[in-house]
C-alpha cells in the first residue's frame, strides 16, 4: 500500500482502512483501498439505477393511453433524455468495471490494489461530479436536455433545454472511464502475482483487460466531439450546424465512433462474469479458454470498425453503408464463439444451478435474442424499415438490460458473499431470478411487434392501434419494479441479517476464494497458490456434488 | 509482488539531444507557418499533417522516452495509431463515395 499499513491477522478490510479517519464516511470517500471505492461505486451506481427506473415507470405510464396522460409532449422529451443519459453514462458503462472490476480485478490476480489507487480514488469523484452536474439540470431554468441520449445536432446546437449541462456531465464521466481504464491495463500488465502469466488468468480478466482498452482509446473522441457541440452552441462557430456550415452527419461518425465501442464497454465485462459463474457453477475448466480470451480482444478491436451501423439512414454514402453492414456481421463471430463455448463448458459438467448460475441462463437467452435482431437491424434492407422505431428499443434494451443489467444482478449474487461476508436467503433469489424474466418479456417483447408494425420511438402519442401492446408493455414495467424491489429488498435484508458466509460458498478456484470473507485490507493474509490452470476442478473429480 | 523492474533508468538521453528537438520542433512549427502562405491546393492539408506527424514523433520518441522503453509500449502505440487509421480510413469511405 502506499502508506505501507501493516496488515493486522484477521481483520477484514472494514475494520481497517488507508485513511486517518478510521471511521466514518470520510474512511469511505478519502479511501484509495480498490474495495471500499468498489462499493462506492456501488452505492453510486445502483441509486442512480433506480432513479432510471422511476423515470422509466414515467415513462411507461404516460404510454398506457394515446395522447397526453400523464405529461405534455416536452416533458416527455426530457424523461426518456433522462431515462437515457442516466442508464447509458450513469449506470451500464461504468457498471461492472468500476464496481467488480475495482473490487475483484486485483484480487483474482493476487494483487494488493490497483497501480494507481489515488487515480481511482479520483475517478470515483469525477464520477460523483459528472452526477451531480447532470442532476443539477434539473432545477435550472431551461430544464433538463430534451435531445435523447445521443445528442444529435444540429437540435442539441439550438434547443433552448441546459444540454450544455449533460454534455459535460458526459464529458467528465469520459474521464472517470478512461482513468479506470488506464488503470486496469497497468495493474493487469504490472501486478500480476509471482506464476500468473496471462494464460493463467481469470477470463473476467481478460474481459476486463480488454474494455479496458476500449475504454483508454475511443473515450476520447466522444469527450472531443461534446466539447464540440458546446463550442459550437456557445461561441456559434460552424462544425456540425448546416446553416452555420457544418456537417450534422460528421457528428453522428463521432458520436458512434466511440458510442458504438462503448457498447461493449457494456458487454464485455459482463461476458467475462458469465465465463467465470460458468466454470464455477458447472464444475468444469472453460471450454476454449484461449478462444474465449482472444474473442474479448477481437470483439474490442472489431468494435472500432462497425460504427456507421447507426447512421444507414442518415445519408450515408451506399458504399460505405454496404461496408459497414458487412463488418457488422463479422462482430456476431466472436460473440457467437463466447456463447457456443459456454454452452459447451456446460455440457457433461456437474451442473449445480444456484442462483447466479440462473441469472447467466436468463442472460444467455435474453442476450441472445439481443443480438440476433442486432442483426436484422445490421442488414440494410431491413434496418430502413425499422430504423428509429420500437423495435431499436427492444433490441437495446435485450443487449443493454437482458445482456449487461441481467449479469450486473448475477455478479451481485455471485461475489455478495465474498464482499460482505454475509448469505442472501437464496430462495427468495431465485424467485426474483423467475420474475426477472417474466417481467422483462412481458415488458419488452411488445415494443419488437410494436415497431415492426411502425411505432417510431421518442413519441409521447400513438395510433390507437397500437394501445393493446403499450398497455401489456407498461405492465411488465410494473412487474419490473416489484421483481427490482423484492432483488434489492433481499440483498440489504441480507446484508443486516443474513447468516455468516463462508470464504468459498460455491466451491470456485479463482484466487478470490482463497482469501476470507470480506478480504482483509491487502487482499490476502498469505500469498495465494497460483493453480496450474486458471480453471482446474480436477481436485473435485471423484467427489459426487452434494453441497447445498 | 511485481514482476518486473519498472525501471529507474532516466536521463540516458543527454541534454543537447533535447536542445536539438527543441530547435527541431520550432524550426517544424515556423515551416507550417510559412507554407500556409504557399497555395498548394489539395495538398495543403496532407503537408501540414506530415509535418505535424514528424513533430509528434520526436516527442513521443525523446521527450516521453518511448525510444527507451520496453517493446510493449511500442506496441501499444502501434496499436493505437492503426485504430486510429482505420478509423480514418472508414470515415473516408463515406465521404468520398458520397
Ligand atoms: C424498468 C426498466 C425500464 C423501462 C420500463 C424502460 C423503458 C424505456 C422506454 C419505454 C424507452 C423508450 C422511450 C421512447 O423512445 O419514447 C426507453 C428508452 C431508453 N432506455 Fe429504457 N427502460 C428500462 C430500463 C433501462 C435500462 C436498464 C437501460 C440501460 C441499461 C435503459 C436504456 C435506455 C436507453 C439508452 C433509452 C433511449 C433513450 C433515448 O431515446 O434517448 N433502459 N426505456
Ligand atoms: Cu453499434
Amino acid at each position: 500500500m502506499a502508506n505501507g499499513t501493516a496488515v493486522i491477522a484477521g481483520k477484514s478490510f472494514y475494520e481497517e482502512g488507508t485513511t486517518k479517519s478510521k471511521s466514518g464516511i470520510a474512511s469511505w470517500i478519502f479511501s484509495t483501498d480498490h474495495k471500499r471505492i468498489g462499493l462506492l461505486y456501488l452505492i453510486s451506481i445502483v441509486s442512480f439505477f433506480i432513479i432510471g427506473v422511476i423515470i422509466a415507470e414515467l415513462i411507461r405510464l404516460e404510454l398506457i393511453a394515446p395522447g397526453e396522460t400523464i405529461v405534455d409532449a416536452e416533458t416527455y422529451n426530457r424523461l426518456f433524455t433522462l431515462h437515457g443519459v442516466i442508464m447509458i453514462f450513469l449506470f451500464i458503462i461504468p457498471g461492472i468495471p468500476a464496481v467488480f472490476g475495482n473490487f475483484f480485478l486485483p484480487i483474482q490476480i493476487g494483487a494488493k490494489d490497483v497501480a494507481f489507487p489515488r487515480l481511482n480514488l479520483l475517478s470515483w469523484w469525477l464520477y460523483m461530479t459528472g452526477a451531480v452536474l447532470a442532476i443539477t439540470s434539473l432545477f435550472l431554468p431551461g430544464g433538463p436536455a430534451d435531445t435523447g441520449w445521443t445528442f444529435y445536432v444540429p437540435y442539441s446546437v439550438r434547443t433552448g433545454s441546459n444540454v450544455i449541462f449533460a454534455l459535460l456531465a458526459a464529458f467528465i464521466l469520459g474521464f472517470s472511464s478512461i482513468l479506470t481504464g488506464l488503470n486496469f491495463v497497468t495493474t493487469v500488465h504490472r501486478l500480476r502475482i509471482k506464476g500468473m502469466s496471462f494464460f493463467k488468468m481469470p477470463l473476467n480478466i481478460w474481459a476486463l483487460y480488454a474494455t479496458a482498452w476500449i475504454q483508454v482509446i475511443a473515450t476520447p473522441i466522444i469527450g472531443i466531439t461534446l466539447l464540440l457541440i458546446i463550442i459550437e452552441r456557445t461561441f456559434g462557430v460552424g462544425i456540425f450546424d448546416p446553416t452555420l456550415g457544418g456537417d450534422p452527419v460528421l457528428y453522428q461518425h463521432l458520436f458512434w465512433i466511440y458510442s458504438h465501442p462503448a457498447v461493449y464497454v457494456m458487454i464485455l465485462p459482463a461476458m467475462g462474469v458469465v465465463s467465470e459463474i460458468i466454470a464455477t457453477f458447472s464444475r468444469r475448466t472453460v471450454f476454449g479458454y484461449k478462444m474465449v480470451a482472444f474473442s474479448s480482444l477481437t470483439i474490442a478491436f472489431v468494435g472500432y470498425l462497425v460504427w456507421a451501423h447507426h447512421m444507414f439512414t442518415a445519408g450515408l454514402s451506399e458504399t460505405a453503408a454496404v461496408v459497414f453492414s458487412l463488418l457488422t456481421f463479422i462482430v456476431a463471430i466472436p460473440s457467437a464463439i463466447k456463447v457456443f463455448n459456454w454452452v459447451a463448458t456446460m455440457y457433461k459438467g456437474s451442473i449445480d444451478p444456484r442462483t447466479p448460475f440462473k441469472w447467466v441462463m436468463v442472460f444467455i437467452f435474453l442476450f441472445s435474442i439481443g443480438g440476433l435482431t442486432g442483426l436484422v437491424l445490421g442488414s440494410l434492407a431491413t434496418d430502413v424499415h425499422l430504423h428509429d422505431t420500437y423495435f431499436v428499443v427492444a433490441h437495446f434494451h435485450f443487449v443493454m438490460f437482458g445482456g449487461a443489467g441481467t449479469i450486473f444482478f448475477a455478479a451481485m449474487h455471485y461475489w455478495f458473499p465474498k464482499m460482505f461476508g454475509k448469505m442472501y436467503n437464496e430462495k427468495i433469489a431465485d424467485i426474483g431470478v423467475y420474475m426477472f424474466l417474466i417481467s422483462f418479456l412481458t415488458l419488452y417483447f411488445p415494443m419488437f411487434l410494436l415497431g415492426y408494425n411502425g411505432q417510431p420511438r421518442r413519441y409521447f402519442d400513438y395510433l390507437p392501434q397500437f394501445q393493446t401492446l403499450h398497455v401489456i408493455s407498461t405492465i411488465g414495467a410494473w412487474m419490473m419494479l416489484i421483481t427490482i424491489t423484492l432483488v434489492v429488498w433481499n440483498l440489504i435484508h441480507a446484508l443486516r441479517k443474513g447468516e455468516k458466509a463462508p470464504d468459498n460458498p460455491w466451491g470456485g478456484v479463482t484466487l478470490e476464494w482463497q482469501t476470507s470473507s470480506p478480504p482483509p485490507l491487502e487482499n490476502f493474509e498469505e500469498m495465494p497458490n497460483v493453480p496450474n490452470e486458471p480453471y482446474d476442478f480436477s481436485h473435485l473429480t471423484g467427489i459426487k456434488d452434494g453441497s447445498k | 509482488m511485481q514482476e518486473k523492474n519498472t525501471g529507474n533508468s532516466h536521463h540516458i538521453i543527454d541534454y543537447s539531444t533535447y536542445v536539438f528537438v527543441w530547435v527541431m520542433l520550432v524550426g517544424l512549427t515556423a515551416l507550417t507557418v510559412t507554407i500556409a502562405g504557399i497555395n498548394l491546393g489539395d495538398y495543403t492539408l496532407v503537408v501540414a499533417l506530415f509535418i505535424a506527424l514528424i513533430k509528434a514523433s520526436l516527442v513521443i520518441a525523446i521527450f516521453m522516452h518511448i525510444k527507451l522503453e520496453e517493446p510493449i509500449f511500442k506496441v501499444f502505440i502501434a496499436i493505437i495509431l492503426a485504430t486510429l487509421a482505420v478509423i480514418f480510413i472508414l470515415t473516408f469511405i463515406d465521404y468520398t463515395f458520397r
